[in-house]
C-alpha cells in the first residue's frame, strides 16, 4: 500500500494560472478558417403565433450569407425527439409537446428562435437580425403556477388540453392519517422557491464545421456534458456518434444550466451543414438571462405533525413546480425535493407529491442543488416553525430527532439509504464554533431595547454523486449514471488520463490528478487529466452535475489505475523473475516481497510493456474503467447564520455564518473550501436578491440585466468560518462524498431561518425568499399592531 | 449585446465638439465617460447616428476654487473628484457622493458631466448639485440646477451644446450622503443628502420621483426647529415615486423619510 501523499493535501489548483491569466481555451477564444457568426431572432412574446416571416430585407444586408428558419432545417434537422425528456422521478408525463430548435407557427416563450441569421462578421449578423420583419398575432399567455393550474385558464400551447406536465404522488396521503391523527400539534406552511438565473460567467457558445466528403462534423461549446450533446445532436442530425465530434475544452461555469441541450446545439451544426462554412454563435449576457434553463420555480405546501415534546410524527408535502415551455431534459430531477424532504430526522410517515405545470417561460432545469436545496429549505423551515410552536430550542428539536449516528446506512421513509452520517457531531461543532448560547443570551438583551437579531440553523443532508444504476437507469431512461476513465502510461512514463466527467469550474485536473499520482506512485507534473472530448477517451462519459466529479469520476480513476497496476505486475514478474504473487507495488516501484531493494519503477515497466513480452501477454500499459457507484453518497453539515434586521428599513445584515460540513475524506481541502464559498454565495443570493421577475401582462422577463437582477458581489458576502467532521463514505473506495452543491443546498435555510428568527418578537411566522428590505419592512409594518401581544396571538 | 453601426468622431476642444455636433445632428451623442451610454446602446435601447468623443480635450477635467465657488470640469471623473484635496476641503459632501457611485471600474471611468447630461434621478450627483443650487455651465449659458433637471433624462440642453462645468457654492459644514441599495455598487434605492450651510440645512433626494428632489419642506422644519425626525416626517410631502424591481412607490417614501433622518442626525 502506498503512503498517500497527494490525497488530502491543501495544493493550489493547478488549472488556475492559466485560467485567470486569461490563458483559458473557451470556445469563443477558438477560430476555423472561414468562420461565419450567426444571430438568432428570437421572440419578444411569451406567447404567439407568427403570422408571416419576413427575411428578404436581412439577406440583403452587408455581410450577410444566409436567413435561416424552420422550413430551412426541416431536411437537416430531425424529427420531435430532438429535445429528449428523461423520465427522472417522474416516469408519467401528461403534457409533454415536442419540441424543435426553431419555432414553425407558434411561439411558447420570449426568446425561442424563429429565425437564424448567418454573417461574416458578429456585428453583421446582429445588424442583420434586427431586419428580420416578424408579424406576431400574441396568444394569451400562463406565467404563474397556480394560474396554470387552473381549468379555464390559457395553455402554454394551443393544442394542450391542460398545462399539467406531470402529476406523481410518491406516498398517498392515507398513509400519513395515522401520524396525524395522534399530533399533538399541526404545522402548515407555503414556502416558495423563486425561479432563478444561473448565469455562469461564460455564456454559451456553439462552434460547428462540417466535412462535406469526410461527412464528419465537429462541435465545440460550452457544455457539461460532451457525450450526451453528441448522442442527442448525432441522433437529431442523423449521423452516427463516429461521425460527430464534441469538444468542451474550457467552460466558464454551468451551474447546472449546461447539462441539457440547447436549439443553438442544433441550429449552429445544422448551419453549417447547410452553408459549408464554420459557424459559431456566441450567446450574449441579454440572451443568458433570459433563455439559460432557469433554476427553482417551485411552491411548496406543506403540513408537520409532531408531539407536544417534539417528536417527529408525520410531513405532507406537495410541490408544485413551473416546468416552463417545455419539459427540461432533465427537469424532472427536480422533483427529488419530495424524497429527501424529510431532511435528517426521523418520521413515522411522510406522504408526497409532485405536481408540474406548463408556463410561458423558459424551461426550468437541474440548477445547483437541483431539488435538494428545496427539500433542505422544506424540512428546516418547517423544523423552525414547529420549535416556534412548540416554544422550543431549534437546536433541542433537531437533535431529538435526528438519525443518530449508530443507525446508519439508513433506510429513510421513501426507500432510499443514506450510507453514512453524524449529524450531533457536526451540529455540536457548528454551535459551538458560533458561540450559541452567548448568542442567544446577546439576542435575549437586544431584543429588550427592540435589537432584531436573529440565529438561524440549517443542519443539511445531501444526496448525490449520480449515480447507483438502480436508480438512475430507470430514471434517465436506461442510461445507468456510471462514470468511465481511461489511463494510458506512454513508453516513457508520461501519464494520460482520459475522464468521461467535465471540469468546468469544480477543479478536477488538480484533484483527480492527487489520486492517479497517489494510485500511481508518480509526482502530478507526470500526469495529464483530459476532458471534454469524445474522441478522446472510453466510449461515453456521463458528464459532471449531482457532485458526482469525484465520488463517481475519482473513482473510475483510482479503479482504471489499478488495473494499469495490476498489469505492471504480470510485467514486473517477468523482469523480476519472480511470481506475479511475490510482486508488490509500492511509492512507484515494483519489487519482489520482503526485497525492495531490487526494484522496477513504474517507468521502466511501461517501457518494457511496448517491447518483447511473454507468450500470452499483449503489449501496452492503458486500462479503461467503469465505475458504477452501489449507492449514492451522503454528505451532510450544520450551517448557522446570524443576522440582525434593521427595524426602520428591513435591511438585512448577516453578521456571522459557519458551516460544519462533512464530505467524507477530503481530497484537497482547499477545493473543498472553494467549493463551498461559492455554494453558499449562491445560496445567500437566493434568500436575499436574486429573482427572475416577468411581466405579468406581456410575459416579458423584467429582471433581464444586471441591473435588476440582483446577483451577489463580494462586497455583500460575510466572512465565512468553515470547519468540517469527517465522516467516510462506505459507498466507494476513496470513502469520498461529493461537496459541490452543498454550499447552496443548506444556506437559503440557515439565512431565512435566521431572519424568521430575528422576526419572531414581532409574531413574524415564515418570510419568502428573496427577503428583501421592501419585503421585510412590509412584514414588518404588518406585523406592528399585534406585535405587543404577538406571542399570545400565536398560541 | 452589440450596438447598432456608428459614427465616431474625437474633439480635441469644446468648439471642435460643438462642431462636430452640429455636423451629424440630431441623432449625435456626447460620449465622456460612457458609462451610461454604452450600456444603452449596446442594448441597442439608444442607437445614436454618431458619437463625438470629448476624452481627448485637454483641461476639461480641472477641479479649481475660484471666486468663492468650487469649479469642477465636466471631465472629472468620480476618482477624481473623490480624491481631490479641494474638493475634500470645501465641498465634502461631493468627496463622499463621488466615492459612493457605481464601482472601482465606473468610478475610473465616469465623468461627472456626463451624469448631470444624463439626468438620470438615480443618479447621486444631479441630487447634490439640485440641493446646493450649483450652475451647469455649457458652451452656450449657465443653467441653474433648479431649471435644468426637468423630467427623467431630459435636460434643456440642445443638441449642439456641451456641458462644461458644474459650479457649486463651498460648504464644509456638517453633511452626509446615504444611499441605500441592495448591492453595494447597485443605483440607490433612494439617497439621501443633508447639508449645513449659511446656518442652515439642503437635504435632497436621489431615485424618489423624475428628477432629483430637494426636500425644503424639511429644510423649512428644521429652521423652525424641528428636531431630525420630526423634520425627516416631511422628506415624502409631495413624492410620488414609480415602483420598480428594487422597492415599491410606499417603500420609496419611507426610505426617504427614514434615510432624511438619519443622514441629518449622521451629518458630521
Amino acid at each position: 500500500m502506498a503512503v498517500s501523499q497527494m490525497v488530502g493535501a491543501k495544493i493550489h489548483r493547478r488549472e488556475d494560472p492559466r485560467l485567470i491569466t486569461g490563458h483559458g481555451r473557451y470556445t469563443d477564444d477558438l477560430t476555423r478558417p472561414g468562420l461565419v457568426h450567426m444571430a438568432v431572432v428570437r421572440s419578444p412574446h411569451a406567447h404567439a403565433q407568427i403570422r408571416s416571416l419576413g427575411v428578404e430585407a436581412a439577406k440583403k444586408a452587408p455581410g450577410v450569407l444566409a436567413v435561416y428558419t424552420a422550413a430551412d432545417f426541416k431536411d437537416v434537422i430531425g424529427g420531435p425527439a430532438t429535445f429528449p425528456v428523461a423520465p427522472v422521478f417522474a416516469p408519467i408525463k401528461l403534457a409533454n409537446p415536442p419540441r424543435y430548435p426553431i419555432a414553425k407557427e407558434e411561439v411558447c416563450y420570449q426568446g425561442e428562435p424563429v429565425a437564424v441569421v448567418i454573417a461574416e462578421s458578429r456585428a453583421q449578423a446582429a445588424d442583420g437580425a434586427d431586419l428580420v420583419d416578424v408579424d406576431y398575432e400574441t396568444l394569451p399567455a400562463v406565467m404563474e403556477i397556480e394560474a396554470a393550474l387552473k381549468a379555464g385558464s390559457p395553455k402554454a400551447h394551443l393544442d394542450q388540453k391542460d398545462n399539467i406536465a406531470w402529476d406523481v404522488t410518491y406516498v398517498p396521503w392515507e398513509a400519513t392519517d395515522e401520524a396525524f391523527k395522534g399530533a399533538d400539534v399541526v404545522v402548515k406552511e407555503r414556502i416558495l422557491q423563486q425561479r432563478l438565473s444561473p448565469n455562469p460567467m461564460e455564456s454559451r457558445v456553439v462552434m460547428a464545421e462540417f466535412d462535406a466528403y469526410d461527412k464528419r462534423m465537429t462541435m465545440w461549446l460550452s457544455t457539461q456534458n460532451p457525450h450526451w450533446i453528441r448522442l442527442f445532436v448525432a441522433g437529431a442530425l442523423g449521423m452516427g456518434e463516429h461521425s460527430l465530434r464534441v469538444i468542451s475544452h474550457d467552460v466558464g461555469g454551468g451551474f447546472g444550466s449546461k447539462i441539457s441541450p440547447y436549439p443553438e446545439d442544433y441550429l449552429v451544426p445544422a448551419s453549417a451543414k447547410l452553408l459549408g462554412r464554420a459557424v459559431k454563435y456566441t450567446e450574449t449576457r441579454t440572451e443568458a438571462m433570459q433563455n439559460a434553463y432557469a433554476g427553482r420555480g417551485q411552491i411548496f405546501d406543506v403540513e408537520v405533525a409532531a408531539k407536544k415534546d417534539g417528536t417527529l410524527l408525520g410531513m405532507r408535502c406537495t410541490q408544485m413546480l413551473d416546468a416552463g415551455a417545455y419539459i427540461g431534459t432533465f427537469g424532472a430531477f427536480q422533483t427529488c425535493a419530495c424524497l429527501m424532504a424529510g431532511g435528517a430526522y426521523h418520521w413515522q410517515a411522510i406522504s408526497s407529491r409532485s405536481v408540474a405545470v406548463l408556463t410561458n417561460k423558459i424551461t426550468t432545469d437541474p440548477y445547483r442543488g437541483a431539488g435538494r436545496p428545496e427539500a433542505t429549505h422544506v424540512a428546516e423551515r418547517m423544523m423552525d416553525l414547529l420549535a416556534v410552536e412548540l416554544d422550543m430550542d431549534p437546536v433541542e428539536l433537531r437533535r431529538k430527532n435526528f438519525i443518530k449516528k449508530e443507525e446508519f446506512p439508513f433506510t429513510q421513509n421513501f426507500g432510499l439509504t443514506i450510507d453514512s452520517g453524524d449529524y450531533e457531531k457536526a451540529m455540536d461543532k457548528a454551535l459551538k464554533i458560533v458561540g450559541y448560547d452567548d448568542l442567544r443570551r446577546k439576542q435575549a438583551e437586544g431584543r429588550k431595547h427592540g435589537k432584531l437579531l436573529g440565529i438561524g440553523l440549517s443542519t443539511w443532508i445531501e444526496l448525490c454523486g449520480l449515480g447507483p444504476g438502480a436508480a438512475t437507469g430507470p430514471a434517465t431512461g436506461g442510461v445507468v449514471l456510471s462514470e468511465s476513465a481511461q489511463v494510458k502510461i506512454h513508453p516513457a512514463g508520461g501519464v494520460s488520463i482520459y475522464v468521461g466527467t467535465h471540469n468546468h469550474g469544480q477543479g478536477n485536473d488538480t484533484t483527480h490528478a492527487q489520486i492517479a499520482a497517489d494510485a500511481l506512485g508518480l509526482p502530478m507534473e507526470q500526469i495529464d487529466i483530459r476532458h471534454g472530448d469524445t474522441n478522446e477517451g472510453p466510449g461515453f462519459g456521463y458528464g459532471t452535475y449531482g457532485s458526482r466529479s469525484l465520488a463517481v469520476g475519482g473513482i473510475a480513476i483510482l479503479r482504471s489505475c489499478n488495473k494499469v497496476i495490476d498489469k505492471g505486475k504480470k510485467i514486473a514478474a517477468h523482469l523480476l523473475e519472480a511470481a506475479e504473487e511475490d510482486v508488490v507495488f509500492d511509492q512507484g516501484k515494483f519489487h519482489v516481497k520482503g526485497a525492495p531493494e531490487k526494484s522496477k519503477a513504474l517507468g521502466e515497466i511501461a517501457f518494457a510493456a511496448y517491447g518483447q513480452l511473454p507468450e500470452g501477454m499483449e503489449q501496452g500499459l492503458e486500462a479503461v474503467a467503469y465505475f458504477e457507484p452501489p449507492n449514492f453518497v451522503w454528505p451532510f453539515g450544520t450551517h448557522i447564520c446570524v443576522v440582525e434586521v434593521d427595524s426602520e428599513t428591513g435591511a438585512v445584515d448577516i453578521q456571522k455564518y459557519v458551516a460544519v460540513d462533512d464530505c467524507g475524506n477530503v481530497i484537497n481541502p482547499m477545493i473543498v473550501a472553494g467549493q463551498l464559498h461559492g455554494g453558499i454565495a449562491q445560496g445567500i443570493a437566493q434568500a436575499l436578491f436574486e429573482e427572475m421577475v416577468y411581466d405579468d401582462e406581456t410575459g416579458r422577463l423584467r429582471s433581464a440585466t444586471f441591473l435588476e437582477y440582483a446577483m451577489l458581489t463580494a462586497n455583500e458576502m460575510p466572512a465565512i468560518q468553515l470547519d468540517s467532521t469527517v465522516t467516510p463514505s462506505p459507498t466507494n473506495d476513496l470513502g469520498v462524498k461529493g461537496i459541490g452543491e452543498a454550499g447552496t443546498i443548506a444556506s437559503t435555510a440557515a439565512v431565512i431561518n435566521a431572519i424568521c428568527d430575528a422576526l419572531s418578537p414581532l409574531g413574524i411566522k415564515h418570510v419568502d425568499m428573496p427577503a428583501t428590505a421592501d419585503r421585510l419592512w412590509k412584514q414588518i409594518q404588518n406585523a406592528r399592531p399585534a406585535s405587543s401581544n404577538g406571542k399570545e396571538a400565536r398560541k | 449585446m452589440i450596438p447598432a453601426a456608428f459614427e465616431y468622431a474625437r474633439a480635441s476642444s469644446v468648439e471642435e465638439a460643438v462642431k462636430l455636433l452640429t455636423k451629424y445632428g440630431e441623432d449625435a451623442k456626447v460620449l465622456a465617460g460612457g458609462h451610461s451610454l454604452i450600456p444603452l446602446m449596446r442594448l441597442r435601447l439608444s442607437q445614436p447616428s454618431a458619437l463625438v468623443d470629448i476624452n481627448g480635450v485637454k483641461g476639461l477635467d480641472q477641479i479649481k476654487e475660484s471666486g468663492g465657488k468650487l469649479h469642477i470640469g465636466a471631465l472629472a471623473r468620480h476618482v477624481t473628484i473623490h480624491d481631490s484635496k479641494v474638493v475634500k476641503d470645501k465641498l465634502p459632501l461631493l468627496a463622499e457622493v463621488a466615492s459612493e457611485v457605481g464601482d472601482n471600474q465606473v468610478r475610473n471611468m465616469g465623468t461627472i458631466g456626463g451624469v448631470i447630461a444624463h439626468a438620470d434621478a438615480a443618479g447621486d450627483y444631479p441630487t447634490i448639485a439640485l440641493m446646493l443650487d450649483a450652475d451647469i455651465v455649457t458652451n452656450k449659458r449657465t443653467i441653474p440646477a433648479k431649471d435644468f433637471f426637468q423630467d427623467i433624462f431630459t435636460t434643456p440642453l440642445a443638441a449642439d451644446e456641451v456641458v462644461t462645468e458644474i459650479v457649486f457654492p463651498v460648504a464644509d459644514g456638517p453633511h452626509k450622503y446615504i444611499k441605500f441599495r441592495r448591492r453595494l455598487f447597485d443605483w440607490a434605492i433612494v439617497g439621501a443628502a443633508a447639508q449645513k450651510m449659511n446656518g442652515g440645512w439642503r437635504i435632497g433626494l436621489t431615485n424618489v420621483g423624475p428628477t432629483p428632489v430637494r426636500a425644503k419642506a424639511v429644510e423649512d422644519a428644521l429652521h423652525k426647529g424641528a428636531k431630525p425626525e420630526e423634520a425627516a416626517q416631511h422628506a415624502s410631502d409631495g413624492l410620488n415615486p414609480s415602483g420598480d424591481l428594487r422597492a415599491s412607490p410606499e417603500y420609496k417614501k419611507h426610505l426617504a423619510r427614514v434615510l432624511t433622518k438619519r443622514a441629518i442626525e449622521q451629518a458630521g
